[in-house]
């Protein structure tokens, strides 16, 4: 990209293995260590080094675990507010989902471009929200079927339906039940990949007007650069509010499987 | 469009990667540690809640000590108003009593004084009618010459007494 002078902006997207490790594999499945696998790691490193920060349990805290308490609360809260003091059980996982998004988002918008080295945003591949879509949505229908057997289905059609109406909207409430994960993990990539290609493209004018002409580079450049500030902001914005989407939308998809309506 | 170009050759290091570290997460993190982390969080609040709750229960027996302080003094006050106000009835009583007692005897007194003073003024008075008797006696005697007898002159001074 660099002899066209193009700037791809997808190509941030790209997904390399790393260490030589191309051809690992387990019962045929590529399971090579890639970019997004490496901050699947960094974030899971540094949630726990987070968490570790917090477990000194100490009576009166400190600020790091202050912190770390304040996230559980957060979650606890969450939980909660919409499903009940029964929420509470579900603290650990939905605590996990957010805190690991949150740092993937996080972790991939830190500018490390400037020191040569590459960030990658695994939420932006819909094969690791999906992955963790298709959890929170097994959760709900395990919790879900676990709870109440078939009267699960119940979910479907909601209280004083009229008898004509039971039938059609029965699968209305059934696909809109049945396109849940698809909305929770395609929402993530699609806000994900959205700010990060639209920072890139900016990015893209910026460099290429400036080499274009001066001229150019002070109007357009300095516009687009101006512009990248505030979505840059926008987008650690995006990165806390889509983490926290998922997490409460699976805390409403788990109550209505612990509550039914 | 790398996430879909890519798709092939790469979800199975995507999935494995991912049900990896978000298992590390969920079962190290989530469920090792998150749960100590809230307790503690929650073993906070529950003091917190314990000390109000104490500090509110001991504020309510220092309410009630003070009103029980309260009502027993105004019991001891009303108790030492009666005993005071009895003393006081007694001692009227005692005094007046006394005072009773003290006039009485100051009358008997009195009498007896008023007594002898009677005895006293008619003895003198009876003495007085002898010497006048006798005076009236010797004037007589003098005058006329005339012993009178010693009822006659009695008589004659008992009139002229009692004429002033």
């Amino acid at each position: 990209m660099a002899e066209s002078g193009k700037i791809d902006p997808m190509h941030q997207f790209a997904i390399e293995p790393l260490f030589g490790t191309d051809h690992l594999s387990i019962g045929g499945f590529n399971i090579a260590f890639t970019n997004s696998a490496l901050y699947m790691v960094l974030a899971a490193v540094v949630l726990w080094i987070f968490v570790i920060g917090g477990m000194k349990r100490e009576l009166v805290p400190g600020r790091w675990q202050m912190a770390v308490e304040y996230m559980t609360g957060f979650i606890k809260n969450l939980l909660v507010a919409n499903i009940g003091d029964k929420g509470r059980k579900y603290i650990p996982y939905v605590f996990s989902l957010f805190m690991f998004i949150l740092l993937a988002n996080l972790l991939g918008l830190l500018p490390l471009g400037l020191f040569g080295l590459h960030p990658f945003t695994f939420t932006s591949h819909f094969t690791a929200t999906g992955v963790l879509a298709i959890m929170s949505f097994s959760i709900v229908l395990i919790v879900g079927f676990a709870k109440h057997g078939l009267h699960f289905f119940s979910l479907f059609v909601p209280h004083g339906t009229p008898a004509l109406m039971v039938v059609p909207l029965f699968f209305i409430e059934l696909v809109s039940f049945m396109v849940r994960p698809f909305s929770l993990g395609l929402r993530l990539f699609v806000a994900m990949t959205a700010g990060h290609v639209l920072l890139k493209v900016l990015a893209g004018f910026v460099i290429n007007s400036a080499n274009a002409s001066p001229l150019l580079g002070l109007t357009v450049g300095s516009a687009s650069f101006i512009l990248m500030i505030g979505i840059s902001a926008l987008e650690v914005l995006v990165a806390v509010i889509q983490a926290y989407v998922f997490a409460l939308l699976t805390s409403v998809y788990l109550n209505d499987a612990e509550n039914l309506h | 469009m790398p996430q879909i170009a890519q798709i092939a050759e790469t979800y199975s290091s995507q999935i494995f990667w991912l049900l990896l570290t978000f298992g590390f997460v969920f079962f190290v993190i989530g469920l090792g540690m998150v749960p100590k982390v809230q307790g503690t969080a929650d073993a906070r609040d529950a003091k917190i809640s314990g000390d109000l709750d104490a500090a509110k229960a001991a504020f309510a027996r220092a309410d009630e000590a003070e009103a029980d302080y309260r009502d027993r003094d105004a019991e001891s006050r009303t108790a030492a108003q009666a005993v005071m106000a009895k003393a006081k009835a007694e001692a009227a009583k005692a005094s007046e009593a006394r005072l009773a007692a003290a006039d009485a005897d100051v009358a008997a007194r009195i009498a007896a004084a008023e007594a002898r003073i009677q005895a006293a003024s008619s003895a003198a008075m009876a003495e007085i009618e002898t010497v006048a008797a006798d005076a009236a006696r010797d004037m007589v005697a003098r005058i006329s010459g005339v012993n009178a007898t010693d009822e006659a002159a009695r008589n004659a001074v008992k009139a002229a007494l009692a004429h002033g």
